[in-house]
């Protein structure tokens, strides 16, 4: 059967991110956007993660063929100056809750607009498409 | 001076350092590429020691490995801080050594082989999270703040309990939005500045001092 041409965008739900370590996740990622696949994950990286998979990224680039993620997600929710979450997360202390994000490959995804509710990204179709 | 004498000495100096919290602060100097890290940390050393840490360019990547000067004392009429700034390579996602021959016009092994520095002063950027004691994260007043790299990284300093000051940089030119950055990160003080001029400057050690001496004996 002949391939078809195009971009591989893959929605990872939540209950396969948990069923992964912070390790397990970030080699996924890497992986498979490495690969020219862009992923949309339920549940985001928490800031840590986020992080590590930055170091990875960069450890992993590869001028001709990898030049590193496009990668936007939401902030945390505690983050957006509701006094009431900031009191409670005083009290009970601070519960992080990574959210949706998208990532894909810098030659390939594009952020065209982002703020605190809307992500736009745009793919470059013919750099790396499957 | 015996092995047993100096181990003695380090305890206690360890000790001592436990019980009446660190002598001094470590400030890192964070944010994206070409925002003026260093731009700022140079116009903070000369105005407190008398020196400059770095070179600026219009090339991203300018500051591809983390360089630090310690016991630089900041003073804010009867209080005062004592700090070690450490300025960071800028924190990316990505580094395509094309866009330095393409925009900046550097030939190609320098394009990859500053490409290639910057992926790992990112990298060390990161591991300095570990160290440092608190964070003046620049971001560019003309540009949308709401950037996945500006978002990671105060994420982590959140997570880390780590204080931080947004230093809204670029002040001076038309484009700028402090009050955009001010929305966006509530949660954290917002000083607009321009490292270039050194407009505002006066408020950011102000409120260092003030806050970074209040969370550091938080802390202790």
């Amino acid at each position: 059967m002949k391939k078809e041409k195009g971009v591989s965008v893959t929605l990872i739900s939540r209950k396969k991110l948990e069923s992964f370590s912070t390790d397990e996740k970030i080699d996924y990622i890497i992986k498979e956007v490495s690969r020219g696949k862009i992923l949309v994950l339920e549940n985001g990286l928490t800031p840590v993660e986020q992080s590590a998979l930055i170091q990875q990224t960069m450890a992993k680039i590869d001028h001709d063929t990898f030049i590193g993620i496009e990668m936007e997600g939401y902030a945390d929710v505690e983050n957006d100056g509701n006094m009431l979450r900031k009191i409670l997360n005083k009290i009970f202390g601070v519960i992080k809750k990574p959210r949706m994000t998208v990532i894909g490959p810098a030659n390939l995804l594009k952020t065209v607009y982002k703020d605190n509710n809307v992500i736009q990204t745009m793919i470059i179709t013919g750099k790396g498409a499957e | 001076m015996g092995v047993l004498e100096r181990f003695r000495i380090t305890r206690f100096a360890l000790w001592i350092q436990r019980v009446f919290g660190k002598r001094h602060a470590r400030i890192g100097i964070y944010g994206p590429p070409n925002v003026g890290k260093t731009t700022l940390a140079n116009r903070m050393l000369m105005d407190w020691a008398g020196e400059t840490i770095g070179t600026v360019s219009e090339i991203p990547h300018e500051t591809r490995r983390a360089k630090w000067k310690s016991n630089v004392k900041i003073e804010n009429g009867s209080s005062s801080l004592v700090i070690d700034i450490v300025d960071t390579p800028g924190i990316a996602t990505k580094v395509d050594y094309k866009e330095f021959i393409e925009q900046y016009g550097l030939d190609p092994d320098e394009a990859k082989r500053r490409a290639k520095e910057a992926t790992e002063g990112v990298i060390e950027a990161i591991r300095w999270l570990e160290s440092i004691d608190g964070v003046v994260l620049v971001m560019d007043s003309t540009e949308n703040p709401f950037t996945q790299v500006n978002v990671t990284i105060l994420g982590n300093l959140e997570a880390r309990n780590l204080p931080v000051i947004i230093a809204a940089n670029k002040i001076d030119l038309e484009k700028s939005s402090p009050a955009t950055l001010k929305s966006a990160f509530p949660q954290h003080p917002v000083v607009p500045i321009s490292a270039l001029t050194g407009y505002n400057l006066d408020n950011l050690y102000t409120t260092m001092v003030k806050h970074f001496g209040k969370r550091r004996r938080k802390r202790k």
